[in-house]
């Protein structure tokens, strides 16, 4: 019994950490149908600006909850000003544009803080189960998935400033017909969608270095997880994370943790192969 | 008129081929002449992804994993067979063979653009990782070590047909290279020129409307898919000759630098991202030896660049602004 729940809290841990790296990524190409291929140095900054706020002094929880997506959410805003914005409809030019601000800024990370590993090690000890123990930093995180999406789900389903997101998403132009202001829509989508990547960076951080590179590691997986989700941003991307997440902790059991990815890439292109847009594309359709 | 403009740069690229190779040896040391290779196998790389994306209108993110399985086909051929000139057909074959069948299940899928971008990069990632845990004396073909992350250091270089006891000389491994660019422009021309390079095209540019004449769409998109990735295995094979394969090959720095070369020099065209591949090579190589400037951060703002000011790249808007001078 406590050998289940151990490794059910371990697969629950898995699931979590993918959903909440695809988070940001699912609002980006959700709202807006952009590939944003820099979405792994989001991450990456998210990590890097709560480690300066914390060896700058500042409280851990802090520096992870509100410094890390404040700081990422910024530049956000400035690369949908600069680059984003001139591109809306090109998505092919879209993505190459963000995959040179990829390469540019793992390249402007190293020259600053070079290329080792920083990093700070997971508040909050280990939680026995029975003869187990597992770490509370990855019951929080597990709670903390929970609470953004639902928190994201709120502001989009009861709020007004939802309401207007919602419809934007769904016929822009009659949005902006009707008075919407859709540039503003699309800007504010994609700092609150690099807000949430830099929070889950930051959160991240504990579990795995933090190095320039560190967010190539996690693009391939955020994007499987996002394309399998499909149309619904919300539902999809949490079905796709689940499955997905699933698929990886039990290769990661059985093999090695490389094979477990291969398994869930490949998991993934087969699920693609029969259902080509997306989960969504056929379940839950009308979910959000 | 177009019949004879084609025949016409074909020759010119094989006369300029045959220069270079008759001359830079002469005057390049022996470090030069194998960079040179490295840049003629990158060239081969960017045509194959210029015919694929360019004219197939098939982004594929993944061009860099033919690139690696041609590389790796070619040195765990030669390490078992040992006479290196029978690894050649193995080293096309391989890459063939796998673009066939990720080709069949995208195409024959029906996966849309953004969906097929995203399977070719995840395809990629999958066989860098795998090739990146293949450590250690369990994982062997025949003869070959995979040896993980440091590749096969020991990789030989091609042979005098039928005698695999000469090596062939670095020079001549470049003349090699550079009649294999020569080569493959000149097949990419054909190819174009022909109904099946027709059909291709056409597709491209309007796919329902060919599909409604009558052409089977995915079986086109499957040929020319194919094609692409045996001039990547090709262009691999060549890379493996002058520096030794390694997982990197199938790294998303490659397929990146790929598609970053075909969009300067010009969607569309086969003569700009050969161009785009060595000016970008020869960029990063200088970006490399500045101090305290890290290539990636110059690379990365290039592309940005690029994409924002000369969105159709560079052969397509250096002709636009020749074609206004001549014309009042």
């Amino acid at each position: 019994m406590d050998a289940i729940l151990a490794t059910g809290i371990q697969a629950l841990t898995g699931i979590a950490s993918l959903l909440l790296v695809s988070l940001g990524l699912a609002i980006v190409f959700g709202m807006m149908r952009v590939i944003n291929l820099a979405h792994g140095e989001f991450l990456m900054l998210g990590a890097y600006s709560a480690i300066l706020a914390v060896e700058a002094g500042v409280n851990l929880w802090v520096a992870m909850l509100v410094v890390a997506p404040v700081c990422v959410g910024l530049l956000g805003a400035v690369v949908e000003r600069l680059v984003i914005r001139r591109l809306y409809g090109r998505m092919v030019d879209t993505m190459l544009a963000t995959w040179g601000l990829s390469l540019a800024l793992i390249g402007a990370v190293t020259m600053a803080f070079g290329n080792s590993v920083a990093g700070f090690s997971a508040p909050l000890g280990s939680v026995q189960i029975g003869a187990y123990s597992t770490s509370g930093y990855g019951l929080f995180l597990i709670g903390a998935t929970v609470v953004l999406l639902l928190a994201v789900w709120m502001v989009l389903r009861f709020t007004p400033v939802g309401l207007i997101a919602r419809g934007t998403m769904q016929n822009a132009g009659m949005a902006a017909a009707l008075g919407v202001p859709t540039e503003r829509v699309y800007a504010l989508s994609f700092a609150a969608g690099a807000a949430v990547s830099g929070l889950a960076g930051a959160l991240m951080a504990p579990f795995s270095g933090v190095v320039p590179t560190m967010g190539t590691a996690y693009i391939a997986k955020c994007f499987i997880t996002v394309i399998t989700g499909g149309a619904a941003m919300l539902a999809g991307t949490a079905t796709a994370a689940g499955l997905l997440g699933s698929v990886n902790t039990i290769g990661t059991f059985a093999f090695t943790p490389v094979l477990g990815e291969v398994l869930m890439l490949g998991v993934a292109i087969v699920l693609l192969r029969l259902l080509p847009q997306g989960i969504t594309g056929r379940f839950f359709r009308r979910a959000l | 008129m177009e019949r004879r403009r084609a025949a016409f740069q074909s020759g010119l690229a094989v006369f300029a081929a045959a220069v270079a190779a008759w001359w830079l040896p002469q005057v390049l040391e022996l470090f030069s002449i194998i960079n040179a290779t490295v840049y003629t196998a990158m060239a081969v790389l960017a045509l194959s992804l210029a015919l694929v994306w360019g004219f197939g209108g098939i982004l594929c993110f993944g061009q860099a994993a033919f690139f690696g399985l041609g590389g790796y086909a070619y040195a765990v051929g030669a390490l078992n067979v040992g006479d290196t000139t029978w690894a050649i057909p193995i080293a096309l074959l391989v890459p063939t063979l796998a673009a066939a069948a990720l080709g069949y299940v995208m195409f024959y899928g029906r996966i849309s653009d953004v969906y097929m971008g995203v399977i070719t990069l995840t395809v990629t990632l999958i066989l860098f990782n795998f090739i990146n845990s293949t450590a250690g004396e369990e994982w062997r073909i025949g003869a070959a070590p995979l040896g993980g992350f440091n590749g096969i250091p020991a990789t030989p270089p091609l042979n005098v047909p039928g005698d695999p006891g000469t090596p062939l000389t670095p020079e001549q491994i470049f003349v090699v290279a550079l009649a294999c660019l020569a080569g493959c422009y000149v097949l990419c021309k054909l190819i174009l020129r022909s109904h099946f390079g027709r059909v291709v095209v056409a597709i491209r540019e309007n796919e329902l409307r060919a599909s409604l004449l009558g052409y089977d769409v995915r079986l086109y998109k499957l040929g020319i898919f194919t094609i692409g990735g045996a001039m990547a295995g090709l262009a691999g094979m060549l890379f493996a000759n002058c520096v030794f394969v390694s997982p990197t090959m199938f790294s998303l720095a490659y397929s990146g630098q790929i598609i970053i070369w075909v969009m300067i020099g010009g969607v569309g065209t086969l003569f700009g991202p050969v161009v785009g591949a060595m000016l970008l090579q020869a960029l990063t190589a200088w970006a490399g030896t500045l101090p305290d400037i890290n290539p990636n951060l110059i690379l990365g703002l290039v592309l940005v660049v690029a994409v924002l000011a000369i969105p159709r790249g560079l052969q397509p808007t250096l002709a636009g602004l020749l074609r206004r001078r001549e014309a009042p």
